[in-house]
């Protein structure tokens, strides 16, 4: 309608030329989202629909034939423990997210208040998230060695009882590649929180503290509610990243000494073992318990826009 | 765990994580001579119409009229990232005082075996490269152009047989590995050793001997890097001095049986580790310093193709510290080292040029001295042994290649070790005994051992292999 109008003034096209030109009008969206969706349809689509394909073939990356074998590999996956085992590990990532979270959710309530300092920790909790992940990977690896940072540490402190090799013994290996993980993303999740907390009107604030709510009253009833869909958001990634764990065991460990994740897993498989069709399996099945999981996320905590505005 | 699935007939070294060296010596007068002579025979052998029309239809350099020479630009994948700027430039120089119109150009692959597999699914992957170790034999032919018959080139190269099928050779080995462990001279003198163990017994007595009497760690695993422990996989043969190993390795259900090859080094893998005779946290340690540590004689010994001593002498402070010596086993007061051929040297069956790239590939492999460079064993029966392996000659070590297996065998046992997932030379099941072996695991040795005897097993009956 607005085009019409906007045409209509000045002198009076012929039909033909107007309806043209309205036609041009209505296709110059659809235009400006081609050159993404091209691309997006290009380097994301096709390469998935060829993974489906993959997957229900015995193709090992490289032969010219890809013999067709239907649902084989799908039942390797669900019925080989030492594929779909390895999603214990995820469980640690999985409890360190939740440490994550509850830290992250921490810093950002304090952080949001006048701190002194504030803007200096704010970097120095955010700063971890900046640093390449190869090169976390590498001062963790250094720092976990034995007689490395921690050990040092640990020395200083007179608990020489707790060194161990962080990395070499089985019953800490998990842990010390989580906490890498919460160290490492912490400050994503902080961001994210900060700036919901922020986008929370200071009124609120004022109006809380004159009928004189403490600090945790108003976190409990106006922070927590205001951010709300950022938090459930954060969930999903958290559970989403923890299934997904990839980075920090696969450089510092390579997966060896019982790191290994379902992705690190895939990847060996594919590119160790050249069977490309069970990987793209496994990546399969790992796309669809994620959005399972995201799915059911969605029922239990619905979007409900937050109840302050 | 297929990594290399080709158990036997691939070269096992993986050279692009492991070579970064800068051999200083680059081949003399007697190559550029050498080089004249087999430039004009491969030339004039290789001539014809095939020539001009190949580099017509890629655009060659202006020159392609001159009937005599061989033209065009090629291109040549490399795993030594660390050469490809120095010696490969040199080598380019002499090239081209034969074929002054063949422009050479290099790509060096860091990840090489990763990287070419997947751009092995294009036509672009160089006109002369290294055949990934992941190739199976049945692929060759739709990837690589055939240079020329097993027995024609078997007259003239060692190791033909390796990438081969059907009777067709499709690469030459770039250089030859003899097999055992680099160790630090100094240390095992310092340790009262004046002789070298001829059984397995007798090398964990020694390193024993290490520990008591000196600081060094006596054997370093390099567990975190993964693939140096796939090096133990390539002393097969070694124990035996049976060529025919492999081939039998097929025919059994139980390659884990008391006395067999791998039985023998992965038990010494196991007690070495078990006995505490190796670093204290494998998980957490380097490549790059352990080459350093074993010069400064910080580790005593590393269990490494020959190609590694080079690398070695490079980073030692007193090259003449590092030694070479055969796995601990003897047959009838012999030593016996496996042989085997690097990475084959072949053409892209695509490649628009393929004359230029075979005079290169013949370049290369007969006269770049490439393989003398790198401390290896001749790809020629006529070569020199590089001087490097002179401790062998001494010791009276001998060497043993492989046999290949026979006609509708070719690569059978890599298929039985994919298909069971054990990856002969891939870290995971060397990581798992060392894992084992310090405790970090529930298993025995002999637990091990039953669990890969029936995963072979089974893998068998899967394929119907009798």
């Amino acid at each position: 309608m607005q085009a019409i109008a906007v045409d209509g003034v000045g002198v009076a096209a012929p039909p033909r030329r107007r309806r043209a030109r309205r036609f041009r009008r209505a296709a110059i969206p659809y235009i400006f989202l081609a050159v993404p969706l091209i691309l997006l349809v290009t380097f994301t689509y096709i390469p998935v629909g060829n993974m489906f394909w993959y997957s229900l073939t015995d193709w090992d990356g490289l032969d010219k034939t890809k013999e067709f074998v239907g649902l084989d590999n799908y039942e390797d996956v669900l019925t080989r423990p030492e594929l779909y085992g390895v999603f214990w590990v995820s469980l640690y990532y999985f409890v360190g997210a939740f440490v994550q979270l509850a830290v992250a959710m921490y810093f950002a309530t304090i952080l949001s208040f006048n701190t002194r300092f504030k803007t200096f920790f704010k970097g120095v909790i955010f700063f971890p998230y900046l640093i390449n992940g190869v090169a976390v990977a590498f001062v963790f690896l250094y720092f976990f060695r034995p007689g490395g940072v921690l050990d040092s540490v640990l020395a200083a402190f007179g608990a020489e009882g707790l060194q161990r090799p962080w990395l070499g013994d089985r019953s800490t290996v998990n842990y010390s590649l989580a906490s890498v993980s919460v160290w490492r993303y912490l400050g994503l999740n902080f961001v994210l929180f900060l700036g919901a907390i922020q986008s929370i009107p200071e009124h609120l604030y004022e109006a809380a503290s004159i009928d004189g709510a403490n600090r945790w009253n108003q976190f409990r009833y106006i922070i927590a509610p205001g951010i709300k869909p950022v938090v459930s958001l954060s969930f999903i990634l958290a559970i989403a990243g923890a299934m997904s764990v990839f980075e920090i065991p696969y450089i510092m460990l390579g997966g060896a000494n019982g790191s290994a994740t379902f992705v690190i897993k895939t990847v060996d498989t594919a590119f160790k073992f050249n069977k490309v069709g069970l990987a793209s399996a496994m990546a399969v099945v790992l796309l669809v318990l994620i959005l399972i999981v995201t799915a059911v996320q969605r029922v239990l905590i619905p979007d409900e826009g937050g109840e302050l505005v | 765990m297929p990594h290399h699935p080709v158990l036997g007939r691939r070269n096992e070294s993986h050279k692009g994580e492991m070579m970064r060296i800068r051999p200083g010596r680059v081949s003399a007068a007697l190559f550029i001579l050498a080089l004249g002579a087999s430039a004009c025979g491969s030339s004039s052998s290789d001539e014809g119409g095939a020539a001009v029309s190949e580099s017509d239809s890629d655009d060659a350099t202006p020159d392609n009229e001159s009937e005599a020479t061989v033209s065009g630009d090629i291109t040549v994948l490399t795993n030594r990232t660390d050469l490809v700027d120095t010696v490969f430039k040199d080598y380019v120089t002499e090239f081209n005082e034969s074929y002054p119109d063949v422009d050479v150009s290099f790509e060096a692959v860091t990840d090489y075996e990763g990287e070419v597999r997947i751009r092995m699914n294009t036509e672009d992957y160089g006109d002369v490269l290294l055949i990934p170790n992941s190739v199976s034999a049945d692929q060759l032919p739709d990837f690589f152009e055939p240079l020329g018959t097993v027995d024609e080139l078997g007259e003239t190269y060692r190791f033909v047989t390796e990438q081969s099928v059907g009777g067709d050779v499709y690469g030459i080995a770039q250089t030859g590995n003899a097999n055992g462990f680099v160790y630090n001279k100094a240390v095992w003198a310092e340790a009262g050793i004046d002789e070298l163990p001829t059984s397995p017994e007798e090398f964990l007595a020694d390193l024993q001997l290490i520990k008591d009497n000196t600081e060094a760690t006596p054997l370093y695993t390099n567990y975190a890097a993964g693939w140096p422990l796939t090096q133990w996989e390539s002393n097969r043969g070694s124990i035996s001095n049976d060529p025919d190993y492999l081939t039998n390795m097929a025919k059994t259900d139980a390659p884990w049986t008391e006395g067999s090859d791998h039985f023998v080094i992965d038990s010494l893998l196991y007690d070495v580790v078990a006995a505490g005779l190796v670093e204290g946290d494998p998980t957490t340690t380097d490549w790059e310093t352990s080459k350093v540590d074993l010069g400064t004689g910080a580790i005593a010994t590393m269990p490494l193709g020959s190609w590694a001593i080079v690398q070695m002498e490079e980073a030692a402070a007193n090259p003449d510290d590092i030694g070479y010596m055969p796995f601990p086993s003897q047959v009838d007061g012999t030593y016996y080292s496996t042989a085997n051929g690097d990475y084959k040297v072949a053409i892209n069956k695509n490649s628009g040029n393929k004359e230029a790239a075979r005079a290169w590939l013949d370049f290369f492999i007969d006269d770049s001295g490439f393989a003398f460079d790198q401390g290896g064993i001749s790809p020629r029966l006529d070569g020199e042994n590089a001087p490097q392996l002179s401790g062998f000659t001494e010791l009276g070590v001998e060497f043993v290649e492989l046999a290949p297996p026979p006609a509708g065998e070719e690569g059978l046992t890599g298929e039985i070790d994919a298909e069971a997932e054990i990856g002969a030379f891939d870290a995971i099941y060397r990581q798992r005994i060392v894992d084992a072996a310090r405790g970090q695991l529930d298993e025995s040795k002999e637990d091990i051992f039953a669990d890969l005897n029936s995963r072979w097993a089974a893998a068998r009956a899967e394929l119907g292999v009798n």
